[in-house]
């Protein structure tokens, strides 16, 4: 895979969004001439990846997901978030058919996966218009740091400030691994198609992405953002553990704009003299 | 004299709400319901209101509070660990 384009990678302010939500969503990205075609080709079927098959070499046999991971905007924001050449994990076609009936629990793919400083990614390709009655993809944005284990938060049904993705042909959203997320009922008439691939990173994800804005102001605004579900008193933890994972990304463990990381781990070491300490020692010498 | 007994079967109604802190008047943050007549068939991702604004209201609503979250501090070395939701609020209707 050729390196992206510079003016293709994502930007400091589009990275920390994705650190803070857990999710980057391309509207119409895809052309339409391949949108027209993906139908098709899923129904087919995509040929299966061994796990860990580096990205250049997976799709050799699908010459639509070549051209798919290749489109620039797409190569620029794998390389942003994973790095260059990503191993895939896996991919899989979902539908969601007419009228079934049906919807997902809210969960996280695979298993708990609690790493600080390291993270997958995986792409959702929608070649078709959502509506919200076709049932599209329901997550949660700033849910990914949360330590949970793939379907014990099946009981979550409704979460204030949830995303019911509806959107134009075409659309990419990327998520982080750990995001909560499910298919939802298709209440339409028509069959609902995504295409997911999954990209394991094989380099430290440290300034992969256009770092000329990294202390723009807006970065610390989109680190600083609450979600309407969270708690009142957890909400302050999700902060707190975005900026772990931002330093970790950045390199730099000095950044920490509203000081919730600081405060918590000032533990000073040096030491006063002796004898502004004592009490008794001050009273000798007046003696 | 003849009576009649008649035998009402009660079905349970289950409303789960998630607050936005440990007071029970405190804002609904999530929510889910299930429903034991079976005249309807809530499920993941059906809504963007709430059903109430605060678990309190839910009370003023009828709904019967059978449990609540308890309160459980952090276990030493996971103190800013984030998981689920924590205070989670179920009530019931018999209807």
């Amino acid at each position: 895979m050729p390196h992206p384009h510079r003016k293709n990678l994502l930007t400091s302010v589009q990275m920390a969004h994705f650190v803070a939500t857990g999710a980057f969503r391309m509207d119409a990205v895809v052309p339409d001439e391949m949108n027209r075609e993906a139908i098709d080709v899923l129904k087919a079927g995509i040929p299966g990846v061994p796990y860990g098959t580096p990205l250049s070499e997976a799709f050799e046999g699908s010459a639509f997901v070549q051209k798919l991971v290749q489109l620039p905007e797409i190569a620029g924001a794998i390389h942003s978030l994973v790095g260059p050449e990503p191993t895939v994990d896996h991919h899989a076609v979902h539908i969601r058919k007419a009228n079934e009936g049906e919807a997902q629990n809210l969960h996280g793919d695979a298993i708990i996966d609690v790493r600080p400083d390291a993270f997958d990614i995986q792409l959702m390709y929608y070649p078709q218009e959502v509506t919200l009655e076709m049932g599209g993809t329901l997550s949660v944005p700033g849910s990914h740091l949360r330590k949970t284990n793939e379907s014990d938060t099946g009981r979550y049904q409704n979460l204030l400030g949830q995303t019911r993705l509806t959107c134009p042909p075409g659309t990419v959203v990327f998520l982080h691994h750990g995001i909560w997320h499910g298919g939802r009922r298709n209440d339409s008439d028509i069959d609902r198609y995504m295409f997911k691939i999954r990209f394991n990173p094989t380099v430290r994800q440290v300034r992969l992405w256009n770092t000329d804005d990294l202390y723009d102001d807006q970065v610390a605004a989109e680190l600083g953002q609450y979600f309407p579900w969270y708690e009142n008193a957890t909400g302050r933890l999700e902060i707190y553990n975005r900026v772990k994972l931002w330093q970790a990304l950045t390199g730099d463990d000095t950044y920490d704009p509203d000081y919730w990381v600081t405060r918590v781990s000032n533990r000073p070491q040096r030491v006063v003299s002796q004898r502004s300490l004592n009490p008794h020692a001050a009273k000798k010498e007046m003696a | 004299m003849t009576t009649t007994t008649v035998q009402q079967t009660l079905r349970q109604q289950v409303l789960v709400l998630y607050l936005a802190s440990s007071a029970l008047d405190s804002r609904v943050v999530g929510w889910s319901t299930y429903d034991g007549t079976g005249e309807t068939s809530p499920t993941t991702g059906d809504s963007d209101e709430p059903p109430y604004g605060t678990g309190l209201d839910a009370l003023k609503d009828g709904w019967r509070l059978f449990q609540a979250a308890q309160l459980l501090p952090p276990q030493p070395g996971h103190e800013y660990d984030v998981s689920f939701l924590k205070h989670e609020f179920f009530f019931e209707k018999l209807v």
